[in-house]
């Protein structure tokens, strides 16, 4: 997690694109714009497509954490980007 | 609200879309529509709906099914023959989406009961997928006398047409064509025919306005007449002014009470 404090987790390993963003979508809904999610997702796909779709929709991504698991722990502001 | 990942997945493609999202979806959820006529153009309309998580829809209906009618209503298959179509509505309903609740009126709307169907759940938004006159006026001056928004459609042969109807933004179906024809100068449907798909593509856009009332995006067809020609593929959306004389929703109205109009003999015969 480095210096930066999540005020929300959501691990999304679970589901299959596009539930990924989607849930992934839920949870940053929930926060205040400049609050931190931090989102645990798979490598691949999940890693390759959902910072993007959160980039799109005007959130910042700070953070790329490979866990060494074949997962990443992405953190992201919300509205970071608007 | 909390979904369930099953939930996240059915509404997947909504929540996606930046102008839905989580809450739009959740207004969807939240949300009451009435649709009036489960036909040609009521089926489809119902079926859009709740396949989009209208969470309550109410379907009038009388009629029970016939083999005449599906060829375009459906949401009614060869097994229900026989059956209540709002019955049969509801069961299609469930089967596609069980988050709905469906609540059945086996009536014929009249002067009498359209207000307490529109005001027993207090629904958000009508839909008009009726097929004659006097039940689109009807549904027309209930809509305003109880300030709720609808949607109306007609469709024969290869044409089709709707509106829609926001209190006290734009004309209502009054506005535009004052009074009905004389019912013999009227073909019904069952007379003059109708291409089956001319539901499915009218009802849609019914569907598609409750949507975006509901959700509150996009413009929707209030100050519109949108007409379709499916033989020459053409559609047209006609600009329509509010008329200060329109004796229900106008400067000095004159129906203060629902009516009754006369309706086809042929039409009523087979109930």
């Amino acid at each position: 997690m480095g210096a930066n404090k999540a005020d929300a987790f959501v691990d999304i390993t679970d589901v299959k694109c596009p539930v990924t963003f989607v849930k992934a979508k839920v949870a940053i809904e929930e926060l205040e714009d400049g609050q931190l999610l931090e989102i645990r997702m798979n490598d691949g796909e999940p890693v390759q497509n959902v910072p993007r779709s959160l980039k799109d929709e005007g959130h910042k991504v700070l953070n790329v954490d490979n866990n060494g698991d074949g997962t990443y722990a992405v953190l992201v502001e919300k509205g970071g980007l608007e | 609200m909390k979904y369930s990942n099953e939930q996240l997945e059915r509404y997947s493609r909504h929540i996606i879309l930046k102008n839905v999202g989580v809450k739009g979806q959740e207004k969807l959820l939240g949300a009451k529509v009435l649709i009036v006529g489960t036909g040609g153009l009521g089926a489809p309309a119902a079926m859009y709906l709740a396949a989009a998580g209208i969470g309550t829809i109410g379907l009038v209906d009388f009629d029970r099914v016939e083999l005449s009618n599906l060829q375009r209503q459906i949401i009614h298959s060869t097994k229900d023959i026989g059956k209540p179509k709002a019955i049969s509505g509801q069961e299609t309903i469930h089967a596609i989406n069980p988050d709905v609740t469906v609540i059945t009126y086996q009536e014929w709307i009249n002067s009498q009961n359209i207000t307490d169907i529109i005001e027993d759940r207090n629904y958000d938004f009508i839909i008009d997928g009726t097929d004659n006159f006097p039940a689109k006026f009807l549904i027309n001056d209930a809509c305003v006398l109880t300030g709720k928004p609808f949607s109306h459609a007609g469709i024969i042969r290869f044409e089709g047409q709707t509106m829609t109807y926001v209190p006290g933004k734009g004309p209502c179906y009054r506005c535009v064509f004052k009074d009905p024809p004389p019912p013999e100068a009227v073909p019904s449907c069952k007379q003059a025919g109708v291409l089956g798909v001319m539901g499915g593509i009218i009802g849609t856009v019914q569907a598609t306005e409750a949507l975006k009332y509901v959700l509150g995006i996009g413009q929707l067809l209030n100050g519109y007449l949108l007409t379709f020609d499916a033989l020459e593929m053409n559609f047209r959306k006609v600009k329509l002014s509010q008329n200060r004389n329109c004796r229900i929703c106008g400067d000095n109205p004159t129906i203060r009470e629902l009516i009754d109009y006369e309706q086809q003999v042929c039409e009523l015969k087979q109930h």
